[in-house]
């Protein structure tokens, strides 16, 4: 571990860090708004005042991550975590071009790779009848302007 | 008598066949949403929003309230059935509902679950119809200042009611109100935090951020600890409590309706915390205190009711001020503002068979409930016991398809699995979502009223003391927060969360 034994919750830890990072941020990009004063309030007051409160918020969970002893961080579910969000990723770029027919099987057999029973059978006929009942109740029903074949193929 | 005039109304709305079958449809919704483990009313709802911008206001309105409150009825039932709460709030029934089932007494512990719900639903009704009218008189009064303190206090109450640590609670609240900010101010006409992306302008849609941080982020979570699910189903025996426990019950979901009422219309809370409370406190006054946890009937009782009668006053601070008390709240408002309604004071008054309608409904929505739960339960159970693994896919596809729907963007794609992400990363770290969700909803509404008023007393921030509904509603938020300072409070509170750990 790179961290030091200094440190007594990792949780508080990096939830300090994200605090303090995203405080700092909405800070610095604050800067390029108008301030204003209380009685007329620029675009830059409030992002100013709450970037501020995180960045406060983030030094006392980073302080107390020193102090106060906390539950460790549980193991991440790389797996799941990369699948499901490249599968929603990639829907989200190949449903215009590819169309629903090739974006949305693609998305069901990849996110249920994500789980440790998959098999290819079942998830087969997941992404065949999810992407029938989502063609006939979204694009039929509903007229979601959204190809079934998509632009790539109309040439 | 008004009251009978209003009622009247609402029954009149909510009795043509077209709002009875969405009241039925809403409802059955909300029981398959409850029975379903992980797939919570949140997500749910956000989920089908799209599906009801083609409806008239008042079925959409009435359906949407039906899965929110079907969903605690049916969330009971695998709790009971299976020892697996479908749903948050549910997560105490299970305690001493699984014990009951385990004993034989299933049905019974389903009879007493289904007839607390019922009577707490029905007296939540009764109450939205009797204090929603008089506070939304109040709210007419209310000016800027006042609303500005109402929405603090939603937050400092949304952070003493969030598990976990307080610190990360008001991180996550501020972090929500900056998130907020993303977007053209309406003042300037800045764009702020944009980064030049155009689909920005108009900031980040909340059912985006509530897909990604409860529909992906939970299914992210749950794939942790996925595991084969063989569950045993208890069979169903007699429904029939007998005289004993008729008379064990009475107390429980009388003190249960009473708790869950008044927790349901604080922000932040909605159904989850009276349930918790109710259970403590039948566990600490009731005789049969050494039962609890081993089939007691009123640690079904209570709770039941608790959670039941939360989920509809919930609907108060919604109809009355316009202003969400929690992240399922909020969905509400945004189904109202794309059917053209702006939720608050006025709508009583400009929209009454809208109002009374939604109303009548919550309460033939629980009468649907009853006959649809108790005869109906074999069914329940067989689609409590899908396995994840054909369940999450499905919810992933709703999502993607449903969250690009909503604007005919793929950006909005790409935003949500961001919103997943971090979801996952900050319940990693023991930070909950939901008072960030509600300071996200509640965030531009503040900018805007602070402005206000501001403006109104030339930038003198005394007014929010000098005014008496803005200095009380901000007195309240000081009491909050020094009763869960003080450490022996503060005990009580890490001891409800702790059972719910069980």
């Amino acid at each position: 571990m790179i961290l030091t034994p200094a440190i007594k919750n990792a949780r508080d830890l990096w939830a300090g860090i994200l605090y303090a990072g995203i405080g700092v941020s909405a800070l610095i990009f604050s800067r390029d708004y108008e301030m204003g004063s209380a009685l007329r309030m620029g675009p830059a007051y409030l992002p100013t005042l709450l970037g501020g409160l995180l960045v406060l918020i983030g030094a006392v969970s980073l302080g107390r991550s020193l102090i106060r002893p906390g539950a460790r961080i549980s193991g991440f579910q790389i797996k799941g975590l990369v699948l499901v969000t490249a599968a929603t990723l990639l829907f989200g770029i190949l449903v215009r071009g590819a169309g629903l027919a090739i974006a949305l099987p693609l998305l069901v057999i990849m996110s249920s790779a994500a789980s440790r029973y998959f098999r290819w059978g079942y998830s087969l006929v997941m992404a065949a009848g999810l992407t029938l009942f989502c063609i006939l109740v979204f694009l039929k029903g509903l007229g979601v302007p959204l190809p079934i074949l998509g632009s790539w193929f109309s040439g | 008598m008004e009251l009978l005039a209003h009622l009247g109304l609402g029954f009149s709305t909510a009795f043509t066949p077209e709002n009875l079958l969405y009241c039925l449809a809403g409802v059955f919704l909300g029981t398959l949403i409850g029975v379903l483990p992980g797939l919570g009313p949140t997500a749910t709802i956000a989920m089908l929003l799209p599906l009801t911008f083609t409806l008239p206001p008042v079925a959409s309105l009435i359906m949407l309230a039906g899965i929110y409150y079907g969903s605690q009825y049916g969330g009971s039932t695998t709790s009971i059935l299976i020892n697996v709460p479908g749903e948050a709030a549910s997560v105490v029934t299970a305690l001493d509902g699984y014990q009951m089932a385990r004993q034989g007494r299933a049905g019974v512990a389903l009879t007493t679950a289904a007839v607390g719900s019922f009577f707490a639903g029905s007296v939540a009704t009764l109450l939205i119809a009797l204090f929603a009218p008089p506070l939304a008189d109040l709210a007419l009064k209310f000016g800027p200042a006042d609303y500005f303190s109402l929405m603090v206090l939603g937050l400092i109450a949304s952070v003493v009611l969030a598990q976990g640590s307080l610190l990360h609670a008001i991180g996550m609240v501020v972090l929500g109100l900056l998130l907020g900010l993303i977007g053209t101010d309406i003042n300037s006409g800045v764009q702020r935090f944009t980064f030049g992306i155009p689909q920005l302008t108009d900031g980040i849609g909340f059912v985006v951020i509530a897909m990604g941080m409860f529909g992906l982020a939970e299914i992210l979570r749950n794939l942790e600890q996925q595991h084969g699910q063989s569950t045993e189903v208890t069979r169903v025996s007699s429904l029939m409590p007998s005289r004993e426990d008729w008379k064990r019950m009475v107390g429980p979901i009388l003190r249960g309706t009473a708790i869950g009422s008044a927790l349901g219309i604080l922000p932040g809370s909605g159904s989850i915390l009276g349930a918790f409370a109710a259970y403590s406190l039948e566990k600490k006054i009731s005789k049969n205190s050494a039962e609890f946890g081993k089939g007691a009937i009123e640690g079904v009782a209570a709770p039941e009711s608790a959670n039941n009668a939360g989920a509809q006053t919930s609907f108060i601070p919604l109809l009355t001020l316009g202003v969400p008390p929690n992240p399922v709240m909020a969905l509400m408002v945004g189904a109202m503002i794309i059917q053209g309604i702006q939720p608050g004071p006025s709508v009583i008054v400009e929209q009454p068979a809208l109002f009374w309608g939604i109303i009548a409904s919550m309460w033939i929505g629980n009468l649907f409930l009853i006959i649809l739960n108790l005869p109906m339960i074999g069914i329940w159970v067989r689609i409590a016991s899908i396995p994840y693994k054909y369940l999450y896919p499905a919810i992933i596809v709703f999502c993607s398809v449903g969250v690009f729907s909503l604007k005919n963007s793929e950006f909005d794609i790409y935003l949500m699995a961001l919103f997943g992400v971090l979801g996952y990363l900050l319940s990693k770290l023991g930070c909950e979502p939901a008072p960030m969700l509600l300071a996200f909803i509640l965030g531009p509404m503040m900018e805007e009223y602070l402005r206000r008023a501001l403006l109104l007393s030339r930038g003198d921030p005394m007014v929010f003391l000098r005014r008496p509904i803005s200095a009380t509603l901000l007195i309240l938020g000081v009491l909050a927060v020094i009763a869960v300072s003080y450490p022996a409070l503060f005990k009580k509170r890490g001891e409800v969360f702790r059972d719910r750990d069980k």
